[in-house]
């Protein structure tokens, strides 16, 4: 074999052509910028390349053929990344190369990149009931630790009040990103730029009377941060109902895959309040005129955002993050409509709370048993490892080990009332 | 039967003209919330049959969100009509995105990540039941290693950016490790992705920016007067977006070192020296790929992509956790003495790292070299190309070029008033794409080309005979180009209202509040 | 919208026949007695034609012959009796004339931009670059440029400097531009392409905000002429100079627009810095514009520190900073790498010689 099939251009006609049009002798003309003393005098050490595409797939088999997955096991694990369907017209959409394989071009050429974008965040600001939400960032992670400094700026102010309990792997994630410049605080006073409060929490606990926090961030000046899941919010009250200034999280539940935690993206969201678009450090986009009558237009809103320019202690950075999964919740929305998102809202509450009376029954502890809880929920038992094993034994994940003995177990619209059954039996005769 | 026509063509059919008649997908789709409507919708989804939870007052949705109701072909329609108004590297040729590293993506590595092994495994599954999934994180840092030099490699960063972030926090949790909290400069370059600066400015740090020097490269007496007890790392991009290599990083290296700063090296535009140079060689303690650029994976209309993070042995325990290691048990996951945390949840972005992997694998040793070698020489063949436009120019031209060049209409300009950007939106309606330059604009009226090795000799000779055709277009008749688009989706934006907050309308809601009936 | 227009006939008249500028009327018969042809003219017709182009309904008022209405052919033209070579006078006297108008535009070089301010304008200007010195901030990049921004001005508009040479020590052979003021003119608004990173540019305020976190007790600072030293002072919420030179110690003002033997007596008085920006587009922080900062005042100062953008900086292509205080031991002084201060948290050392040794 000469030519590569990726490489046109290896051929050694198309080589010598080429050179004999620049001019040039030979390939090596181009590194003579590369000092002799650094240029690698050996083939790299790799393993030999599969150049046959059957060979290639054989071997990727191969090695993919060593997980069991959650269609082959039984799974109840979350924290984070979760396993709601996924409509296949989801997939269709983000698979169309023209989407997959396109970058940043401009709103002309890519015009549809944008309003499918722009789409995406006009239905999160529906679901949100919010007028302004970002092109996806990162990860929830990103978009909590971004959305806290966006409320420090705003402020003025360098410290952040956690009013709830927050996945570990999140916490290190937020004392990293929020380091040096905002500490953590436990007192609510003047000094305070933001009370941030997740519902559902780490243990899929909603919040009770989330307005009184509104109420005493506000009393101090300081602005209320909310971090959700979209997905949760066909049946829970939008957090701008109850007074959030700001909102965040992940979007991985609205129509991506689980992926081995390769589907997720973050959200931010607030009113369109001058100010406080002024500190979003990503991009918006938005609806603009074109020449021609009739015809939507995009571009970035407020791009030479000053505040942020200015400010720039708190400067972030705008790289590549996750715009296809932007794009791929905006077709989950627009599947599901109103009376989908009430619909998987409400099968997510009664199945959980299916599975928190079946566990119960089954003799296990259900951690804040009294709660309203949305998709999760914690069991306390003596040996966290030893019933984890066991279940898996039965081909069930039983759930995200939190710590010696604790569990966190998850239900969706994904699970039966069998599967929860089956976990519960399981769990009886692991605990008897 | 219908009346006789008269012949209005005749055979042969004629020569392609000089270049393509292309004319983007104009749809002209209305806003989804445009086509909805009550009562339909595009999913089912599966009821519990169990009693309906009660939800209290303070935290139960009240108003229905005003979510569009279309019924699934009508969700297939709009956004396979909104995909072909898009230009991918499958559609065009991709070389106008320069420091991007557009590449064709492999559509049997699409395969691997569909499937279920993949897309349906949850990252906190029992480690017995991801022994492939380890795996092929384990073998893309062995490949990675060997590539860099470097000791080992973290795969955890979602991106280029969070890459470089990555490598600043280990950085300042190195120096803080041994008691020299007190360096608080990162020294970086003009020509250096601007993510340098932004990442450690987030991270607490002072930035010194180094400017080029008369011949292009950065100063490297300024790099003397600027490096001292103060100095924590430079990091630095080389080939810098010039894609002029700096010979002299061997002492930029040792200069810093000679302070105590650690070299943390971007290799965002690594694609020309695959097998080439490594980072280790030069001295770096820190290195990170874009596994997104060289490596392959899709851009994704920006995203998910994915960053590789290479370190020397000295900042292996301050890696991002966990990292896989191979055990006579399998493969397991461990938590590094130091380490700085978590960069995103979980272990990264999977499915680009099982892409990026497939990538290498069916290339090896002497294909990555094959990569390298062909990105430079369809580098050189382009600039070759471009520099017979009339009104375009290279600065410092007597400076070999790696895998792109920055390149400069500023002589066009002057005598034309068109601007670089201006010309990139009439570049497109031959359907390509075309960058200017990060900013500020060293360069004047610049763009910035990168054909990687996946373009052939006659997708160059296309893109520079675009490139000459509006060049000349701009002489001819700047108020036409400066009118630009003709042939897209739609017609020239008018961006006036996106700066004014009575106006913006970032989402149809505030739309429809500031400009319609709701 | 009005529209004036103002042509120096003259100017660029100097720079083909090699007499670095056109000031003074001697130069101006020289220039034309090498066989010198006027470019303002032309440019000016350029940029009205690229006006009305984009925005046919805008009035160009002007004044009459070589002076406006020959490069406009339908603009209307008010009365105003020139000399015969135009004179800096007919440029501020034409300015007065067109007060007025939305927005004045008026083709030249530096020099035409310091009559221009000289003759006080009430709108905001642009400049269309016909001169041999452009380095003034008023200027577009073409005359199809000035058009164009002119057809779409809205109003807004921001500062910018006006400096030119010292064309008789130019001619003489040393080289020093000077601020002279500044005018207001349109805020254009580019829409750039390929949003790949957003790293928000370095900005004057945020310059100063650097600086001033910078400052310390105890220390003169010897703030020098300029829009940037001069967002110092306002940032420490003092009323310093534009084009003067002024000192702050500890957050106070105590010597405004000094003359070089107060500036002398005062770094005299306790450890003493510069703080300087770039003077126009050469590079020049130390020249013509600050002689105020002399000799025997430099080797007072402990440092010196530059303020101007990473732009500025990449318009000088590589070329080093100048110092031309006239006393080559005390440029040598204060060569080498000086710290330059580019943004909040940002700055580069930068290259600064002796303008002497730069010729």
């Amino acid at each position: 074999m000469n030519a590569h099939p990726y490489i046109p251009n290896t051929g050694p006609a198309t080589r010598t052509a080429m050179l004999a049009a620049i001019g040039a002798a030979s390939i090596e003309d181009f590194y003579a910028g590369i000092p002799a003393g650094l240029r690698l005098q050996r083939p790299l050490n790799l393993p030999a390349p599969i150049r046959d595409e059957q060979g290639l797939i054989r071997h990727m088999k191969g090695l993919l053929n060593q997980n069991t997955d959650t269609t082959e096991a039984l799974s109840f694990l979350g924290a984070g990344c979760y396993p709601h369907h996924v409509p296949a017209v989801c997939d269709e959409i983000n698979g169309r190369s023209e989407f997959l394989t396109a970058y940043a071009g401009e709103p002309y050429e890519d015009h549809g990149r944008f309003q499918a974008l722009f789409e995406y965040v006009s239905m999160m600001g529906e679901l949100l009931d919010m007028d302004v939400v970002n092109v996806p960032v990162y990860d929830g992670y990103q978009a909590t630790g971004t959305a806290l400094r966006m409320a420090c700026r705003y402020t003025g102010r360098d410290k952040v009040l956690l009013s709830c309990q927050i996945l570990p792997d999140k916490l290190s994630k937020l004392r990293d990103y929020l380091t040096p410049d905002i500490e953590f605080t436990t007192v609510l006073d003047d000094s305070v730029a933001a009370i941030y409060l997740e519902t559902p929490d780490m243990y899929g606990v909603v919040a009770r009377n989330p307005r009184l926090l509104a109420e005493a961030a506000h009393a101090h000046g300081a602005l209320f941060v909310v971090g959700t899941d979209p997905i949760s919010l066909g049946v829970l009250a939008p957090p701008a109902s109850y007074g959030a200034d700001i909102v965040c999280g992940d979007i991985q539940s609205l129509g991506m895959h689980q992926s081995f935690g390769g589907g997720q993206a973050g959200f931010i969201a607030t009113h369109d309040e001058e100010r406080l678009v002024a500190e979003f450090p990503s991009r918006l986009f938005g609806i603009a005129p074109t020449a021609v009558a009739g015809e939507y237009g995009f571009g970035d809103v407020y791009y030479d955002r000053t505040s942020f320019a200015l400010r720039e202690e708190g400067k972030e950075w705008v790289g590549t993050a996750a715009a296809l999964w932007g794009i791929t919740a905006g077709v989950y929305l627009a599947l599901m409509g109103p009376e989908g998102m009430r619909e998987v809202g409400e099968t997510v509450l009664s199945l959980t709370r299916y599975a928190m009376t079946s566990l119960t029954d089954a003799g296990a502890t259900v951690l804040h048993p009294n709660e309203i809880h949305f998709r999760e929920f914690a069991i306390a038992v003596s040996d966290a490892d030893a019933l984890l094993t066991s279940l898996r034994a039965e081909n069930i994940f039983g759930g995200v080990r939190l710590s010696g003995n604790e569990v966190l177990i998850c239900v969706t619209e994904r699970h039966t009332r069998d599967d929860i059954d089956r976990l519960a039996s399981a769990v009886k005769g692991a605990l008897a | 039967m219908s009346a006789q026509t008269e012949p209005f063509a005749t055979m042969p059919v004629a020569p392609k003209p000089a270049l393509r008649r292309f004319h983007q997908a104009r749809w002209d789709e209305p806003i989804i919330f445009e086509l909805s409507q009550p009562g339909r919708r595009g999913i089912g989804v599966p009821e519990s049959g169990l009693p309906e939870v009660e939800l209290p007052e303070d935290i139960r949705r009240v108003n229905r969100p005003a979510l569009p109701e279309l019924s699934q072909l009508h969700v297939v329609r709009h956004y396979t009509r909104l995909s072909q108004e898009n230009l991918g590297v499958d559609l065009n040729v991709d070389v106008g995105q320069g420091t991007c590293t557009m590449k064709y993506s492999p559509k049997v590595n699409d395969i691997f990540v569909r499937d279920a092994k993949i897309a349906e495994l949850h990252p906190a599954q029992p480690l017995d039941s991801v022994q492939g999934a380890l795996e092929i994180y384990w073998r893309l840092e062995q490949i990675l290693k060997e590539i860099s030099g470097m000791s080992r490699v973290s795969l955890q960063p979602g991106a280029g950016s969070a890459a470089i972030y990555a490598n600043i926090a280990m950085i300042r949790a190195y120096h803080a490790a041994n008691g020299e909290s007190h360096r608080d400069q990162v020294i970086t370059t003009m020509f250096s992705h601007p993510s340098n600066a932004a990442c450690a400015k987030v991270a607490g740090y002072d930035i010194i920016t180094l400017m080029p020097d008369a011949d292009g490269f950065p100063d490297i007496e300024a790099l003397k007067a600027a490096i001292g007890p103060r100095t924590a790392a430079l990091l630095i991009t080389n080939p810098e977006d010039t894609g002029i290599y700096n010979p002299q990083i061997k002492e930029f290296v040792d200069l810093v070192h000679g302070v105590g700063g650690l070299a943390c090296y971007d290799q965002a535009n690594a694609n020309g020296i695959l097998g080439i140079t490594r980072a280790a060689d030069a001295g770096f303690d820190l290195c990170h790929f874009n596994l997104h650029k060289t490596f392959s994976t899709p851009h994704a209309c920006g995203g998910p992509a994915a960053g590789a993070c290479g370190v020397a042995e000295k900042l292996v325990p301050f890696l991002p956790g966990p990292v896989v290691d191979k055990t006579d048990n399998g493969f397991v996951l461990a938590t590094p003495a130091h380490s700085i945390g978590k960069i995103r949840p979980y272990l990264g972005v999977t499915p680009n790292v099982v892409r990026a992997y497939a990538w290498v694998m069916a290339l090896g040793a002497e294909g990555l070299r094959d990569v390298a070698e062909i990105a430079v020489l369809n580098n050189n063949y382009l600039m070759h190309k471009i520099l017979r436009i009339p009104g375009a120019s290279v600065p410092w031209a007597d400076k070999p070029r790696v895998e792109q060049v920055r390149y400069s209409w500023q002589e066009l300009s002057e005598q034309t008033g068109v601007h670089s950007e201006e010309i990139g939106v009439r570049a497109a309606d031959f359907g390509v794409h075309y960058w200017t330059s990060h900013h500020p604009y060293v360069v004047a009226e610049p763009f910035t080309l990168e054909p990687t090795e996946s373009y052939s000799k006659e997708d160059l000779d296309e893109y520079a005979a675009i490139l000459a055709h509006v060049a000349d277009e701009a002489r001819r008749d700047p108020a036409f180009v400066k009118g630009a688009p003709y042939n897209q989706s739609i017609h020239k934006i008018d961006p006036t209202s996106l700066d004014d907050p009575q106006q913006w309308s970032p989402t149809w809601r505030a739309y429809q509040r500031k400009h319609g009936a709701r | 919208m009005i529209v004036g227009l103002i042509v120096n006939p003259i100017a660029g008249l100097g720079g083909p026949a090699g007499l670095k500028g056109s000031d003074g009327s001697e130069i101006q018969q020289r220039a034309i007695a090498r066989g010198s042809v006027a470019l303002a003219g032309r440019r000016a017709a350029i940029a009205v034609r690229a006006l009305t182009k984009h925005r046919p309904d805008t009035i160009v008022r002007t004044v009459a012959g070589a002076m406006g209405a020959d490069a406009a052919p339908h603009a209307e033209v008010i009365s105003l009796a020139a000399q015969q070579p135009t004179t800096s006078a007919d440029t501020r006297a034409a300015v007065k004339a067109l007060r007025g108008v939305d927005l004045l535009m008026f083709a030249g070089g530096d020099g035409t931009a310091r009559d221009v301010l000289d003759g006080g304008p009430i709108s905001p200007v642009l400049g269309i670059p016909a001169g041999v010195k452009v380095y003034s901030g008023c200027f577009a990049i073409s005359a199809a440029a000035a058009g164009l921004a002119a057809s779409r001005f809205t109003g807004d508009a921001e500062e910018a400097e006006v400096v030119d040479l010292d064309e008789d020590a130019y001619r003489a052979g040393s080289v020093g531009p000077r601020l002279y003021g500044t005018v207001r003119v349109p805020s254009v608004r580019v829409r750039l392409s390929g949003r790949k990173a957003s790293t928000p540019p370095g900005t004057v305020e945020g310059i100063a905000r650097e600086c001033v976190t910078r400052l310390r007790e105890g220390v003169r600072y010897v703030l020098g002429p300029g829009t940037t030293t001069q967002a110092v002072g306002k940032a420490l919420g003092l009323e310093t100079s534009l084009l003067g030179v002024d000192v702050v110690l500890d957050g106070k003002l105590i010597g405004r627009d000094v003359a070089e033997a107060e500036l002398y007596e005062l770094v005299q008085g306790g450890p003493a810095e510069a703080v300087l920006s770039i003077i126009g587009g050469q590079g020049f922080v130390l020249g013509r514009g600050n002689q105020q900062l002399s000799p025997r005042v430099l080797s007072g100062l402990r440092g010196m520190t530059v303020l101007g953008t990473q732009q500025k900086l990449a318009g000088l292509g590589g070329r080093p900073l100048l110092a031309d205080t006239g006393d080559p031991e005390a440029d040598r002084r204060v060569c080498g790498h000086v710290r330059v201060i580019t943004g909040y948290r940002e700055s580069t050392l930068y290259r600064l010689i002796s303008a002497s040794e730069d010729a």
